[in-house]
């Protein structure tokens, strides 16, 4: 052949050549793990939508594990997971765990009725490391089956401390701030805002963060839960009000789209080249979730005096402060010894740590997680906006809506309604196509 | 040989198996059929179709009839709601558009990516450096879906007219340099829909160009020649001489492309996902199946591609008649 | 059928026509400058945008998000960042996956132009009861779209015991691929003239030996034609892979090209230099097997 293949080493972790890199080669606390048994030679397989380069910190992450147990983790990434799991659970032949990062999907593939609870020794880590919040998206119907596993924080608006020292503009604390920063920016002549929600099959989703995000700041967090869960109808007065907000933004030919082009560019431009402007100073700010730092490219210093750093989207005053974000969950299909022991590893505060130690732009909500151990300054400040006892967490909701809504319906309104269609038409659809 | 390869010396030896035990299977349907005395057609017919139409049934036809049974039920399929998810696609004002668009494709399509192929095919016969010219043309057949997105993205990118601001999008950039402006050609409707087709008539031509190309230089020379002797000219030859011949190609060719066409998705997820009026009935289907987890609307969707088949199919089937007449 | 065309006998001046082949006739055609013309604008027009897609591999990364790849002329700078990229970083192994995507594609090419030939032939040259409904029932399958199948298959490999292996993929791309196999080799089989297929048989050939003897040879041409289409079908396969590989041990390149753009999408510099490795096979394939296929259907000609 002429090809020569590194076989894959089953056994205990002993390919751990790339183990200097990190902490991975720390050892842990093995002893919580030995409750599982004898685990050697065991293989649990994971299925996930996180793909290159992210894979690799999680591979590395789960080294201390597998020197511990003798486990071997194969790991699958997958860009079309979240259509793939569904048919892959229905048909029977699921992963031993997928990573979700919807709950809205996570009820669908516990409906399938091939996924198990969690084992007690997770559901302990949870109530230990995680607020009850979280615990709640990973519960269907009263029975608790996923730990959550990473997170993201969507409020942050993205800008350019340079231009902001340069020009002596403050970063806004609450939304009334937010205009006048918008304002000034149009009087000095530049365009404020770069937006764009592009994004193939799921074109549109930027959009929804948006419209939440006002959601939850000018109606309060319980309207919002009540809205998610269609207790008050989607086309509300409150909705009405998050939407025109939101236009009020981006409709607005003023404001938008500096280097971009008009406001209809907004639903051509993808959302990965949306907030690049920002480092040819052809507008100010972009909103856009804590993961957007992997957008900018190779050797952009992102930090507070750096090239580009985010702010906290501010509430309506300084006093509340929702956070809108989003995470993924650990739902197993398997409950052999390997498989619970491995759920078990991912909920604890050990591995977040690890896993915080060799990752760059990563974060998640797990309370033992010390952002000391962070390396990126825009995890930081996630850890920071997650870790503060004053913020109201809340999932993204079109991540909890029904498929109709949360990932058709929801998109493509808000689609047209960037390109052109009025405000009530827009919520007047989407509500009727919530699933009776 | 029926568990999970690893190494590349398993992978390499499943694979002759496998070819190996299917090479023994048709040798014995042969062998078998050998045995059959005579000119009994029936047993050989028989034993020449078993295994197709095993692999088709339990392959394509179950799961197909299984699917027009999903078709009369409810997202979860757990209601029948008789047949409300066909009211839905013919008078829903969004999938109203999803047929528009759908017929715009087949009719454009096929013809099109057929026309281009066909003349190409002509065009470059016999002359100097064929194969390569024909390779050029047949390029685009051989670049997947992910990878022609990306190319497409090249041509078809906006960038503002603004200072600072260069267009990456080929298209945009002519439009540009012949004192235009940039224009959003993935957002416009309907020019964004006839944009999306170029990408399959693109892709589509070498088929049409490799099939009618073999078709043409299997016209036996001497017809030529007596047409020649009659001072046909070039015009006539085509008109006359090449198209009757290849008529058969050009059906096969034309059918081909246009059930490909319908079943097309991947073009329209990537490019628009859909939106800005540029959706079609197979990325619709696949959307509601898999991400709203519509199944009946899913399924009835797919019942919908089933049923604009069909002239295709009873077109063929006159094609058939006719040539064993 | 050919023979049916309509032939106008307008008398001409033999001096003018007597050494004209078909070659020459289409040379003629040829030296219209506007055929080569329209030729010309055509092939650019179809290479423009790979030739886009070849130059922007070679490119920087913000070169790429920049500028239009037609400036790579004005202001040349090259890279081979991306190519390395796609081969080294982040431990993609390219080399394994490409070796799946041959292990995948082969039976996959063999075994349904195998069984296709098989049916096409018994459609073509035998009469049995249910004929030409059968054959427009598999014609018409055609049109079944894969995603309705992949639950439903899945399920039953799940039973067999064949998931996660090769063979989910092979037996779904060659049930796949049948119906259109077959559509296509019966119309080159049924143009075979039945006096060739009779005079066997009142040599006294059965089935069998008029299947090898006399179609097999003539059927070359088309069995390459379709295999070079169905090698590049599967070759391109996403969709089916994804499905019933389910384990990146047997998953093929395309899968693997997927998950090249980054989790969020964003990486088309790399994007662009890994669909060109995978473009390089496919074209080979083609140039190697179009020589050969065209050939054949020319030694296979007996019509008229």
């Amino acid at each position: 052949m002429g090809l020569v293949f590194g076989l894959s080493a089953c056994g205990d972790g002993d390919d751990d050549s790339g183990a200097t890199t990190g902490a991975s080669a720390a050892a842990i606390d093995c002893s919580p793990y030995t409750a599982f048994g004898d685990l050697k030679g065991k293989t649990v397989t994971i299925y996930t939508g996180i793909v290159t380069p992210e894979d690799t910190p999680h591979k590395e992450s789960y080294k201390p594990f597998e020197q511990c147990t003798g486990v071997t983790v194969k790991y699958e990434g997958d860009k079309a997971f979240e259509t793939q799991i569904l048919v892959r659970a229905e048909a029977g032949n699921p992963p031993d765990i997928a990573y979700v990062p919807q709950p809205g999907l996570l009820q669908n593939l516990v409906k399938t009725g091939k996924a198990v609870e969690a084992p007690a020794e997770t559901a302990a880590n949870v109530d230990k490391f995680f607020g009850p919040d979280w615990k709640a998206y990973g519960t269907v119907d009263g029975k608790f089956y996923a730990a959550p596993l990473g997170a993201n924080v969507k409020s942050l608006v993205w800008y350019s401390p340079k231009e902001f020292a340069d020009k002596g503009y403050q970063v806004p604390t609450t939304l009334d701030e937010l205009k006048q920063l918008s304002d000034k920016i149009v009087q000095d002549g530049g365009k404020p805002w770069c937006a764009g929600i592009a994004s193939g099959e799921a074109t549109g989703w930027p959009l929804t963060d948006w419209m939440e995000d006002f959601m939850l700041r000018l109606s309060g967090a319980e309207t919002y839960d009540k809205w998610v869960k269609h207790e008050i109808p989607f086309n509300g007065p409150e909705a009405t009000a998050a939407l025109d907000a939101v236009g009020a933004y981006l409709k607005n030919d003023q404001y938008v789209n500096g280097g971009l082009g008009d406001v209809k560019s907004i639903a051509g431009t993808t959302f990965q080249d949306a907030g690049l402007p920002i480092l040819e100073g052809q507008c100010s700010l972009h909103r856009q979730a804590s993961f957007y730092a992997a957008n900018f490219p190779a050797g952009t210093k992102v930090a507070k005096d750096g090239d580009i750093y985010a702010f906290y989207l501010p509430g309506k005053d300084a006093t509340t402060k929702p956070v809108l974000g989003g995470g993924e969950f650990v739902l197993a299909f398997a409950d052999r010894p390997e498989v619970k022991a491995f759920q078990t590893y991912l909920s604890s505060d050990v591995w977040a740590n690890t896993k915080a130690k060799v990752s760059s732009g990563w974060v998640s909500a797990n309370k033992g997680l010390d952002p000391a151990n962070l390396t990126n300054p825009i995890d930081q400040l996630s850890a920071g906006i997650l870790q503060d006892p004053n913020a109201q967490f809340r999932f993204d909701g079109s991540d909890m809506m029904p498929g109709a809504v949360g990932a058709n319906s929801f998109w493509k309104q808000t689609t047209a309604w960037i390109t052109g269609q009025d405000t009530k038409t827009t919520l007047d659809n989407i509500e009727n196509s919530w699933p009776k | 040989m029926f568990t999970t390869a690893s190494t590349t010396s398993d992978k390499i030896l499943q694979m002759f198996a496998a070819i190996l035990l299917f090479a023994a299977a048709v040798g014995v349907i042969l062998f078998a059929a050998s045995r059959v005395s005579g000119k009994r057609d029936r047993a050989v017919a028989a034993l020449y179709l078993l295994p197709t139409v095993l692999m088709l049934s339990v392959g394509l036809l179950y799961p197909g009839v299984r699917t027009i049974y999903q078709s009369f039920f409810d997202a979860s399929l757990s209601n029948f709601i008789g047949v409300d998810n066909y009211t839905k696609i013919f008078t829903d004002a969004e999938q109203l558009v999803v047929l528009r668009n759908t017929a715009f494709w087949v009719l454009v399509t096929p013809f099109a990516a057929t026309g281009i192929g066909l003349l190409y095919a002509i065009l470059v016969d016999k002359a100097r450096m064929e194969s390569f010219a024909k390779a050029l043309i047949f390029l685009p057949m051989s670049i997947s879906f992910v990878a022609a997105s990306v190319i497409w993205k090249f041509m078809y990118e906006y960038r503002p007219d603004q200072r600072n601001v260069e267009q990456i999008g080929l298209v945009n950039q002519v439009i540009v340099w012949l004192g235009g402006k940039p224009v959003q050609l993935l957002i416009e409707s309907p020019l964004n829909t006839f944009l999306l087709i170029v990408v399959m008539i693109w892709i589509q031509a070498g088929f049409a160009m490799t099939v009618l190309s073999a078709a043409i230089k299997a016209i036996p020379d001497d017809i030529i020649e007596a047409a020649r002797l009659d001072g046909v000219g070039p015009w006539g030859m085509f008109r006359f001489v090449t198209l009757p011949a290849i008529r058969p190609a050009v059906v096969v060719v034309l059918t081909t492309i246009a059930i490909g066409t319908l079943k097309v998705f991947d073009i329209v997820q990537t490019m628009t996902g859909g939106r800005f009026d540029t959706n079609v009935i197979a990325n619709e289907f696949y959307s509601q199946s898999f991400r709203s987890n519509d199944k009946g609307l899913g399924s009835a969707l797919a019942v919908v591609l089933f049923v604009l088949v069909i002239p295709i199919v009873v077109y063929n089937i006159r094609q058939l008649r006719r040539s064993e007449a | 059928m050919t023979t049916a065309a309509p032939l106008t006998t307008t008398p001409v001046s033999k001096s003018e026509t007597k050494k004209l082949s078909a070659a020459a006739t289409a040379k003629n055609r040829l030296t219209s400058p506007w055929a080569s013309l329209a030729a010309v604008v055509i092939a650019v027009l179809w290479t423009i945008p790979t030739f886009g897609l070849l130059i922007s591999s070679f490119r920087p990364e913000m070169a790429i998000k920049r500028t239009g790849w037609w400036t790579f002329f004005s202001d040349p700078e090259v890279t081979l960042d991306n190519y390395r990229a796609v081969f080294d970083d982040g431990g993609i192994n390219l080399a394994d996956f490409f070796l799946n995507s041959l292990v995948i594609t082969i039976p996959s090419v063999v075994i349904p132009l195998c069984l296709a030939s098989l049916a096409a032939y018994a459609f073509a040259w035998m009469n049995f009861p249910g004929k030409n409904v059968l054959f427009i029932a598999i014609f018409a399958l055609q049109i079944v779209p894969l995603q309705v199948t992949l639950v439903p298959l899945l399920q039953l490999y799940v039973k067999a015991e064949l998931n996660n292996t090769f063979w989910t993929l092979w037996l779904s791309h060659s049930t796949f691929a049948l119906p259109l196999a077959i559509y296509l080799l019966h119309n080159f089989i049924k143009e075979v003239p039945a006096s060739l297929i009779e005079a066997a048989r009142i040599d006294g050939a059965g089935h069998v030996s008029i299947f090898f003897k006399v179609l097999l040879p003539l059927l070359t041409p088309a069995l390459a034609a379709f295999g070079i289409f169905q090698f590049l079908w599967v070759w391109n396969d996403l969709l089916v892979s994804l499905t019933f590989a389910g384990s990146p041990e047997i998953s093929p390149m395309t899968v693997q090209l997927s998950n090249l753009s980054g989790t969020r999408g964003t990486a088309w510099h790399l994007l662009s230099a890994g669909a060109f490795v995978s473009i390089v096979v496919p074209v080979t394939v083609f140039l190697l097997l179009q020589r050969y296929f065209v050939r054949g259907l020319l030694a296979g000609s007996v019509k008229g």
